[in-house]
């Protein structure tokens, strides 16, 4: 039995509900007794038909959003208030358009009261990593979305957080871009194993990354419908893996599952 | 996408830009000659009354006697001195009281309606009474501005701090920010941006507070410069006065330009 498997999950969403009232005066509610464990080092993926509640769930375990019903624990530990052990990277771009990106990047440093210098040092370092080197003084307007998108990566990083929460942070880009920073994800990952859950409505993109793909059901109320190890060879290029037999043979297992769900959100959505 | 590339097509838009600004500038001059030409041609001809609409040249003969015999300075001094007075203090209170309503919900609520009905009081006529409570000097005049400045500041303070992104404000607290980080990094440079954005307006509202106070009752200031000549029917002298408090204004907002283009560099469009 290995390290990982002994210690603390590194996310234990239990039970939790959450509804939202609606301006109607409705309560709707998203996510409906969804427990989900997640063990330390692992790349998850979280796919689902648009709006069951991937995105709920994930500011759930950020902390975000605190769920009326049930509980998360972190490593253990009940969450209160914010994930500390947390970086989140948003579908949005959520840099701060008045800062430049080198201040940008040394945010989470700053706020964590580091000498500006060393924060200063460490943000060049991952503008090299993330092939920005140069653009230090740029504002983010002055970007590409892939290159913002970078920024935002080297932002979420920089701070070493053991787990990285990933809303569709790629789903904006255009494909060649994508499938860059897709491959670029997966080696900063192989180089640190951090626990990673990366929400996706794209199964090939689920399936290229994760070690493990998890389905959602269709909301209202949405549940989590089933679980799918995914034993790919690593280092992937997602570009490549696609084409094997294994990825195809995966993809219609779980595309069986998820078809039905999909099919169940546009009748929803049409009644 | 190559930086190459991406920096070409920057320079190619800008050059566009700046041809066309030429053109506007030549045509802009075009307009003022042929106004101030037509003017003084219909004068000239006896087609207009010089005792009503006096002569560009007369006008302008006005004003520079004005400047060599240094009658204008004392009292272009004490309406800026004025002016400057109104749209500091307006300016801090409206950023104060933007700042207080913005993020205590009840405050906003409760002073909603006071808020709403002051604002659409024509601020005119409290000039008699500024002037009963605090006479004939500066301060009238300096208490009239700043209920003008108020609101255009505070109404942007609010905006600006109403409207900062969601996803920045999750970004930011998930990279755990304090309060006052928050405050500093997020709110503040958001709300700035607003109120940058009505400088304009708000020191034309602080020019207008002092003049108009200072021609319903003064002993100094252009607006009784203005007063005194439309007293002897000297309408040289009140356009002299009009096309002063212009030019005064305009080199004010050049300066504002200048400033601006500095602070918000951040934003797209601004380079």
């Amino acid at each position: 039995m290995d390290a990982a498997q002994t210690a603390a999950p590194a996310v234990e969403v239990d039970d939790v509900t959450v509804r939202f009232a609606t301006p109607a005066g409705d309560v709707h509610s998203v996510l409906q007794n969804v427990s989900l464990t997640v063990r330390d080092g692992i790349f998850l993926a979280i796919v689902g038909p648009s709006g069951c509640g991937k995105s709920t769930l994930l500011n759930v375990a950020a902390g975000l959003l605190e769920p009326p019903h049930g509980s998360v624990r972190i490593f253990g530990e009940v969450l209160r208030g914010t994930n500390r052990s947390a970086a989140y990277l948003f579908q949005q771009d959520a840099l701060l358009p008045w800062r430049t990106v080198l201040d940008n990047v040394m945010l989470g440093l700053t706020f964590r009261r580091l000498p500006r210098r060393e924060a200063v040092s460490r943000a060049r370092q991952w503008l090299t990593r993330v092939g920005l080197a140069g653009f230090e003084d740029r504002f983010p307007h002055q970007l590409s979305g892939g290159m913002r998108k970078r920024v935002a990566v080297a932002q979420s990083w920089i701070v070493d957080p053991r787990i990285l929460l990933m809303d569709e942070p790629f789903s904006a880009l255009d494909v060649q871009t994508r499938q860059n920073m897709e491959n670029e994800l997966l080696g900063l990952w192989q180089e640190t194993r951090k626990t990673v859950l990366f929400i996706t409505h794209d199964l090939e993109e689920a399936i290229a990354l994760a070690d493990e793909v998890v389905v959602m059901t269709a909301g209202p109320g949405a549940r989590i419908k089933g679980r799918y190890p995914v034993d790919l060879p690593r280092p992937r290029d997602v570009s490549e893996i696609r084409l094997t037999p294994q990825f195809t043979a995966l993809y219609r297992q779980i595309w069986d599952d998820l078809r039905i769900e999909v099919k169940r959100s546009q009748a929803g959505a049409r009644a | 996408m190559t930086r190459d590339a991406d920096e070409r097509a920057v320079a190619r838009s800008q050059g566009t830009r700046r041809a066309g600004r030429a053109t506007v500038a030549a045509l802009q001059f075009g307009v003022f000659v042929l106004f101030v030409g037509v003017w003084q041609g219909l004068v000239m001809l006896g087609l207009l009354d010089p005792f009503f609409f006096s002569k560009p040249s007369a006008i302008a003969l006005k004003i520079w006697h004005w400047m060599i015999s240094g009658y204008i300075w004392p009292h272009l001094g004490v309406t800026l001195l004025e002016a400057m007075l109104a749209f500091i203090i307006g300016t801090l209170t409206g950023v104060a009281a933007g700042f207080a309503l913005a993020r205590v919900e009840l405050l906003a609520r409760v002073f909603d309606p006071y808020i709403r009905t002051f604002n659409a009081l024509p601020r005119v006529i409290l000039a008699p009474i500024f002037i009963l409570w605090f006479g004939l000097g500066i301060a009238s005049k300096v208490a009239l501005g700043v209920t003008l400045v108020f609101f255009v500041v505070f109404f942007n303070t609010f905006q600006g701090i109403r409207e900062v992104d969601p996803a920045i404000r999750n970004n930011v607290r998930m990279l755990q920010a304090s309060d006052w980080q928050m405050l500093h990094h997020v709110y503040l440079p958001s709300a700035m941006a607003w109120i940058f954005s009505s400088l304009h307006t708000s020191i034309g509202f602080a020019l207008v507070g002092a003049v108009v106070g200072e021609y319903i009752g003064s002993a100094r200031g252009i607006g009784y410069v203005v007063a005194q000549a439309q007293g002897v029917f000297d309408t040289t002298g009140v356009f002299a006065g009009l096309i002063l408090t212009s030019v005064v204004v305009l080199l004010i907002d050049l300066g504002i330009n200048r400033l601006e283009r500095y602070l918000l560099r951040w934003r797209p469009g601004a380079s």
